[in-house]
């Protein structure tokens, strides 16, 4: 039983597989991106170059009307901080999750990868998980993301509308299957869930808190639902398993 | 606008969202006991997701009904623990059949 509790997801190749269907969903909404970005006037380099050194959606997509704005610096940085802040979360999330074997520089390397997408799947293995297994994650991501801004940058009239419609869901049918079973099996997951939905279609929906950015909105939800659950239904156990069957919640 | 105007944009969107990604992972390496916290940072990615999801699914597709079907399947699938491809290929079909009957009706 403890032996199984400390297990670590080590296999390079069972991370790459699991990065295949993420690496796909980016290929739809970095594709959104490069197209964007070209026809705000940008050259189709920066959005590659922004693409492969940002990986990340919101932070991107606010960046560019910066840009186009020929905003001040100090405005990029507030704006990137405010809509990214929520990765420091789910970096001290994955602080918790590494396996001890993981090492300072593979750290640096692993944390460039902190997307909700990519932390969502690792945080879904049981046990703890180990660098190659995050290695192996990161790689299909990464290409799906500057792949999909390099083809809507260059050439955007590649897809058909009816395909980009369609594939604009698969990155949420993704998300829905990590957190539907454990909100099935688990009451306390479930109210957690339901909070943090219901404050987002507040912040999305109600007058005045609807100008809130979408990077914010998602911290408040975040912060706000996650704390009801810890102090409602605190967890016990040495297992840090974000999902699964080993997190065993008191209820 | 220059090159290097563009490059000082870049450089500042990397750099402040790399530092929010590497600076925790790297100065929290110790366990963390207190079981507050600890259960906090168990519900971050569910809520997380669940707050990325709705209501933003329904503005993902080209209209409301389309993203309202796909939501639906892919909570079905899901619900029946099919895996991440599964629910998601499935999803997208269910978006692609639904925008098809309505650009007959």
């Amino acid at each position: 039983m403890e032996e199984e509790k400390n297990l670590c997801h080590n296999q390079f190749d069972a991370g790459f597989r699991h990065g295949i269907p993420i690496g796909l969903g980016y290929l739809s909404v970095s594709f959104t991106f490069g197209m964007m970005a070209v026809s705000e006037g940008m050259p189709a380099w920066s959005a590659i170059l922004i693409s492969f050194t940002n990986l990340t959606s919101a932070g991107q997509f606010a960046g560019l009307d910066i840009i186009a704005a020929q905003g001040p610096l100090l405005e990029m940085a507030m704006v990137q901080l405010v809509i990214n802040l929520r990765y420091a979360l789910m970096s001290l999330s994955w602080s918790q999750k590494l396996d001890a074997s993981v090492t300072l520089p593979q750290r640096l390397l692993i944390a460039f990868a902190d997307t909700d997408e990519i932390f969502a799947v690792s945080s879904g293995q049981d046990g703890t998980l180990g660098s190659k297994y995050m290695l192996g994650l990161m790689i299909a991501p990464i290409i799906g993301w500057t792949a999909g801004t390099t083809i809507g940058a260059i050439a955007s009239s590649l897809l058909p509308d009816f395909i980009r419609s369609a594939l604009g869901i698969a990155i949420y049918g993704m998300f829905l299957a990590i957190i539907v079973p454990p909100s099935r099996d688990k009451r306390p997951v479930r109210i957690v869930v339901l909070v943090a939905v219901t404050i987002s279609c507040l912040l999305h929906y109600a007058p005045v808190l609807q100008n809130l950015s979408s990077g914010f909105a998602i911290i408040i939800c975040a912060v706000a639902a996650s704390a009801i659950g810890a102090w409602r239904y605190p967890v016990k156990g040495d297992n840090f398993a974000a999902s699964g069957e080993s997190g065993e919640v008191l209820s | 606008m220059t090159t290097g105007t563009l490059i000082g944009y870049i450089v500042v969107m990397a750099g402040v969202t790399y530092a929010i990604r590497v600076i925790p992972l790297v100065l929290c390496q110790r366990q963390i006991t207190n079981v507050f916290v600890r259960s906090f940072l168990y519900y971050i990615p569910y809520a997380v997701l669940g707050a990325m999801t709705i209501p933003a699914i329904f503005y993902a597709t080209s209209n409301m009904v389309s993203a309202t079907v796909g939501l639906i399947a892919a909570v079905i699938l899901s619900w029946q623990r099919r895996s991440l491809i599964t629910v998601a290929v499935f999803a997208c079909v269910a978006v692609l059949i639904t925008e098809w009957i309505q650009a007959l009706i």
